[in-house]
């Protein structure tokens, strides 16, 4: 029998003679509990925790004082020692042995082995693309497939600031990266997990899309600040996302992008998907001119953004590829292809700076954002047209760093540098902004950022090069597994994010536009 | 006796307690699981021993229905207040005796005494199954005086 979930940690002495100290501190509630604790003797320590209990078990005597298990022991060479700890909530708690406790991880250890050999990806950047895919697994609800942003909430994007925020949601914006990531490494089912998800989670709001859920399909809760000290002294510890209640139209397009994806690589778009589909892109075309709070969450209020704009535009030239290869019915052909041609007409003259030969954050506007490299990802303008170009020379004169990073935007307040715009800088040379080895030598020089176990956070810091944010971050992990993978299909001359082919051509069908 | 009467009033009881536990555990108010810890007498395996357990569960409540039946009849009376009754003396049966022999009659269930071995991994319930939560009691009354109340409702005599 298993747990229902359970840590376990063992600590062999190799050689020599070390001092073993071990310690445990429950503190449900954010730390608002002291809980109750109970000795039940050879069955361990029980743990009253809300709803459930632990279970902490120790092969070497634990004492608890105060609410806080210690234990320590002298180990000499040949001599190990094992503890668990196991919570359950509706049912009575299972109790493996811990002499079992080497076998547990022997056969995990082969779980997950095996796991990664089904890895298609066997590159350069193997090792990091091995980690990436580890750390989105790791963040994978099993039950219903949904992908939490980070397992943490309010490590800051600022040390001492007020930058924190709770990522332990679903965001609807990293599915279309993290299918493209999920099928073209192999793992299939992981990817049709996590469509699967999206579409249940999302039924009883369709067609209006929510920016993030809990892994269980509900709304994320209220933001509300508790009272715990945060990371180095970074407070608040935010508790729930604020960012429940904002606009941003670009979560349509990622949604039907991601089904895109799935449906170009042999994916079946049933009835129940395609009539949700169809009920997204009508969203879109009655809502796609509002403002809105955009990509990068501020709370400042809405605009138009020109991201916005971009993944608007992509939803409607998905839906009507999907149509046009007999993947989706139910959508009105000339309204999707009319008001998908107004959107691309309205990026080209409106989000486009003529004084600064770049396109812009916000229309009309003149700051930047490095959200714009998208634009060649989502097929809208060429990787090595003029105002790719252009827009990429401005970014990275107005963006990166004296060590190449990039920041997000000019609009936000200073924080770190932004992952993941890095990495969607390497991928945009890799699909052909720039060359193959300005590609590889970008990548090198981030896996410079990567810790010992190959994770990033949301962000880099400047100064000192440590990840800034709530971390692990998957999206940044997606962001490195894409940009690997279009590196590898430069090299290998495949086709480079092959479901939106015809997309890109279309871009480039409209050049009176600019 | 009444067969058709007893099947049907004990399968209707033997629901409705499942349906009681299955409500307390879902509002967090006990982590005992009847069907859990039924099934796992059969199997290790936790999705498969969840149905077993409520299969063997529902055999069970037949052949202990089969008792206020038999005390209904050789009585002559029988009404929901009785059933009742009798639900809850099931209860404190189950509470005092069933759950201090069952670490020693469940072959998944580990004892105080000897601690989790490779076989035997279950938590035991403890007195009056405390240690699945301090209103398991509570809740264990509650739904076998509803399982008695139906049996003495829905049996006609002989």
């Amino acid at each position: 029998m298993v747990p229902d979930h359970e840590i376990v940690r063992q600590f062999s002495c190799t050689s020599g003679e070390l001092e073993l100290e071990f310690e445990l501190v429950p503190r449900p509630r954010y730390g608002s509990v002291v809980p109750a604790i109970r000795n039940f003797g050879n069955l361990g320590w029980r743990i009253d925790a809300g709803r459930g209990v632990c279970w902490i078990r120790s092969s070497i005597p634990l004492r608890f004082k105060d609410g806080v298990a210690h234990a320590c022991a002298h180990m000499r060479a040949g001599e190990s020692a094992a503890f668990s700890l196991s919570y359950t909530e509706n049912a009575p708690a299972v109790l493996p042995p811990l002499d079992q406790v080497p076998h547990r991880i022997e056969t995990c250890v082969g779980w997950w082995t095996r796991w990664v050999s089904q890895m298609r990806y066997d590159g350069e950047f193997k090792e990091e693309v091995i980690r990436s895919a580890l750390a989105l697994k790791l963040m994978t609800f099993a039950p219903s497939g949904a992908i939490i942003a980070a397992p943490t909430t309010s490590l800051p994007e600022k040390i001492g600031g007020g930058l924190n925020w709770d990522y332990r949601y679903c965001w609807l914006r990293d599915a279309s990266m993290t299918i493209r990531a999920m099928i073209e490494l192999g793992y299939w089912q992981e990817a049709s997990a996590f469509l699967d998800w999206m579409l249940h989670a999302t039924r009883l709001t369709q067609p209006e899309l929510h920016i993030l859920y809990t892994v269980f399909g509900n709304r994320a809760p209220r933001e509300w600040k508790s009272g715990l000290r945060g990371y180095r002294g970074s407070s608040p510890v935010r508790i729930g996302n604020a960012a429940r209640d904002q606009l941003q139209l670009d979560v349509y397009g990622e949604v039907i992008d991601a089904a895109a994806q799935y449906a170009f690589h042999g994916g079946n778009l049933d009835l129940a998907m395609q009539k949700a589909l169809a009920g997204f892109g009508d969203y879109v075309l009655g809502h796609w001119q509002l403002p809105d709070e955009g990509i990068w969450e501020p709370r400042t209020g809405r605009t138009h953004h020109t991201h916005s704009r971009l993944l608007c535009w992509t939803s409607l030239d998905r839906l009507l590829t999907l149509h046009a290869q007999g993947k989706l019915r139910g959508i009105n052909v000339d309204q999707y292809k009319k008001q998908r041609d107004l959107i691309g007409d309205q990026i080209r003259r409106r989000g486009w700076n003529e004084k600064m030969q770049s396109y812009v954050s916000e229309l009309d506007g003149d700051k930047l954002d490095s959200s714009l490299l998208l634009l060649s990802w989502y097929g809208f303008e060429k990787p090595d047209s003029q105002r790719m170009r252009s827009t990429y020379a401005a970014l990275r004169n107005r963006l990166a760093t004296r060590k190449g990073l990039l920041y997000r935007s000019e609009s936000l307040p200073p924080e770190g540098t932004f992952a993941i715009c890095s990495f969607w800088e390497a991928e945009y040379l890799a699909l052909g902004g720039g060359t193959i080895s300005q590609t590889r030598d970008l990548l090198q020089t981030l896996a410079t950022y990567q810790n010992d176990l190959g994770l990033y956070g949301e962000e880099i810091s400047e100064e000192t090069g440590e990840a800034l944010g709530n971390f692990p971050q998957a999206f940044t992990h997606v962001g490195l597994i894409g940009a690997v993978l279009s590196l590898d299909q430069r090299q290998k001359g495949e086709q480079q994010l092959a479901h939106r082919r015809e997309s890109a051509n279309a871009g480039q069908s409209h050049p009176t536009a600019a | 006796m009444n067969w058709g009467s007893w099947a049907l009033s004990s399968l209707v009881a033997t629901l409705a307690l499942s349906t009681l536990m299955a409500l307390s555990q879902g509002l967090g108010l006990t982590r005992m699981n009847l069907h859990f810890m039924v099934g796992t007498i059969l199997t290790a395996n936790r999705d498969r021993a969840r149905l077993y357990g409520f299969l063997l569960h529902l055999v069970n409540g037949w052949l202990v229905s089969l008792l206020y039946v038999f005390i209904f009849e050789t009585r002559h009376y029988v009404s929901c207040w009785f059933g009742t009754l009798l639900g809850l003396a099931h209860a404190l049966f189950f509470l005092t005796v069933i759950t201090s022999l069952l670490p020693t009659l469940h072959p998944r269930m580990a004892t105080e005494r000897h601690g989790p071995n490779s076989y035997r991994q279950l938590e035991p319930p403890g007195f009056m199954a405390l240690n699945y939560g301090y209103q398991t009691p509570l809740w264990v009354f509650v739904s076998h005086a509803a399982f008695g109340a139906i049996i003495g409702a829905l049996y006609r005599l002989q």
